[in-house]
C-alpha cells in the first residue's frame, strides 16, 4: 500500500488514487471555493482532481480557509 | 437613505478597480465560532473579511467551514498569509490561498519577529514583487514606514497597510505622523491594519485621510464584539466624514466662540 505524507503525517493509502478520491478517503468534503491541494508543494487546481493521482512518496497539503485578520 | 449616506454616496474604496463603500476591513480570526463571525461581520457594514489559510485536520477533518456562514459573492473573502516568515513560505500560502478562494487577491504578511510580530519588510517586499508579476492583486502589511511604502506602491502593490501597532497589542495608533507621510507618499489606499483596540481609535485614523481600517482583535475580544462591530462602523463613518469635512487648525491659546463686544453690565 502506497505511503504518502498528508498534512505532514504518514499515511497509508489502499491503493494510488486521483486527489478527488483521496479527498473522500480522508473524509474531507470537496469544495469549489475554500479548500486547496498541493502534491509535493505545487499547487493541483480543481479541474484536475478527477486526473491526477497521488503515488507512493508524495507529500500533500491540504488546507481550508479559517478564521484570522 | 440617512444623512450620512447621502454625503458619502460618490465616496468609495476603491482597490485594484474594485469599489467598496464600506472602509471598514475586518478579520475572521479569534471568534467564538463562525456564527458570531457572520453577525459581526453584518453588524460592522464590512464588505472585506480576511481569511487564514491552515491545513485542514485530517485526524478530525469537521464538517464546519468559514465558507458556510460567508456568502463569497457576497464578501471580498481576502485570503492573509499570516504564520510565514519568509518570502518564499508566503508564495506558497498565497498559491494556496488563490485556488482555495478563486481570486488573485492577497492580504501579504510575512513576520520577521514572534514577540512583536512585525513585519520582515525584506521578506515582505520581496514576496510582493514576486506575486505581483503573478499577477496577484498585492496588500502588504507593513511598518509605518513611508519610504518603504512607496517602494511597495512602485512595484505594483494594490495598497499598502501600515500597522497602527503591533497585531493584536490594542494600543492604538502610536505614530501619526509616519502614517500622514505614507498617505502623502503614495496614491494606493492606504489600510490601517493592526493594533486598534476600539471604535475610539478609529476617527482619529481616518481624520487623517486614509482609505481603509482593518481591525480583528478589537472586536472578537470586546466583551460585546456585535455591539463593537456598530460602533466601528459608524467611528469608521465619522472618521472618513470629519476627514472630508477638514478640521480646524489647532491653536496653542484660546480663541472666545461668542462676541467679546456687548457683554452686559460692563462699563
Amino acid at each position: 500500500m502506497p505511503k504518502i505524507i498528508v498534512n505532514g503525517e504518514e499515511r497509508e493509502i489502499p491503493k494510488e488514487m486521483s486527489v478527488m478520491e483521496l479527498l473522500k478517503e480522508l473524509g474531507i468534503q470537496f469544495r469549489e471555493v475554500g479548500l486547496a491541494v498541493a502534491i509535493n508543494e505545487e499547487v493541483v487546481p480543481k479541474s484536475e482532481y478527477e486526473r491526477r493521482t497521488v503515488k507512493e512518496g508524495d507529500r500533500v497539503e491540504i488546507v481550508h480557509l479559517v478564521g484570522g485578520g | 437613505m440617512q444623512d450620512w449616506e447621502r454625503l458619502l454616496q460618490d465616496d468609495y474604496l476603491e482597490i485594484a478597480g474594485r469599489k467598496f463603500r464600506s472602509r471598514l476591513i475586518i478579520g475572521s480570526g479569534k471568534f467564538k465560532d463562525f456564527q458570531q463571525t457572520k453577525e459581526v461581520l453584518e453588524a460592522s457594514g464590512a464588505e472585506i473579511i480576511t481569511v487564514a489559510v491552515r491545513r485542514v485536520n485530517i485526524t478530525d477533518p469537521t464538517k464546519e467551514n468559514l465558507l458556510d456562514y460567508i456568502d463569497p459573492n457576497k464578501y471580498l473573502i481576502l485570503p492573509n498569509t499570516a504564520g510565514c516568515y519568509t518570502a518564499e513560505e508566503a508564495i506558497k500560502t498565497a498559491m494556496m490561498a488563490r485556488e482555495a478562494t478563486g481570486i488573485n487577491w492577497v492580504k501579504l504578511e510575512v513576520i520577521g519577529d514572534p514577540k512583536t510580530l512585525l513585519p520582515d519588510m525584506e521578506e515582505t517586499y520581496k514576496a510582493a514583487k514576486f506575486l505581483v508579476k503573478e499577477g496577484f492583486v498585492v496588500l502588504p502589511y507593513i511598518f509605518d514606514d513611508p519610504v518603504y511604502a512607496k517602494k511597495f506602491e512602485d512595484i505594483g502593490c494594490a495598497a499598502v497597510m501600515p500597522l497602527a501597532a503591533p497585531i493584536g497589542s490594542g494600543l492604538g495608533l502610536q505614530n501619526p505622523y509616519n502614517i500622514i507621510f505614507i498617505r502623502e507618499a503614495v496614491s494606493v489606499p492606504v489600510i490601517v491594519d493592526a493594533g486598534i483596540g476600539s471604535a475610539a481609535d478609529i476617527p482619529p485614523i481616518m481624520e487623517l485621510g486614509v482609505d481603509a481600517i482593518l481591525t480583528n482583535t478589537a472586536l472578537a475580544e470586546a466583551k460585546d464584539p456585535i455591539k463593537m462591530a456598530v460602533a466601528m462602523k459608524y467611528a469608521t463613518i465619522a472618521g472618513r466624514l470629519s476627514y472630508l469635512a477638514g478640521r480646524m487648525p489647532k491653536r496653542m491659546y484660546a480663541v472666545p466662540s461668542s462676541p467679546t463686544k456687548g457683554v452686559p453690565f460692563k462699563g
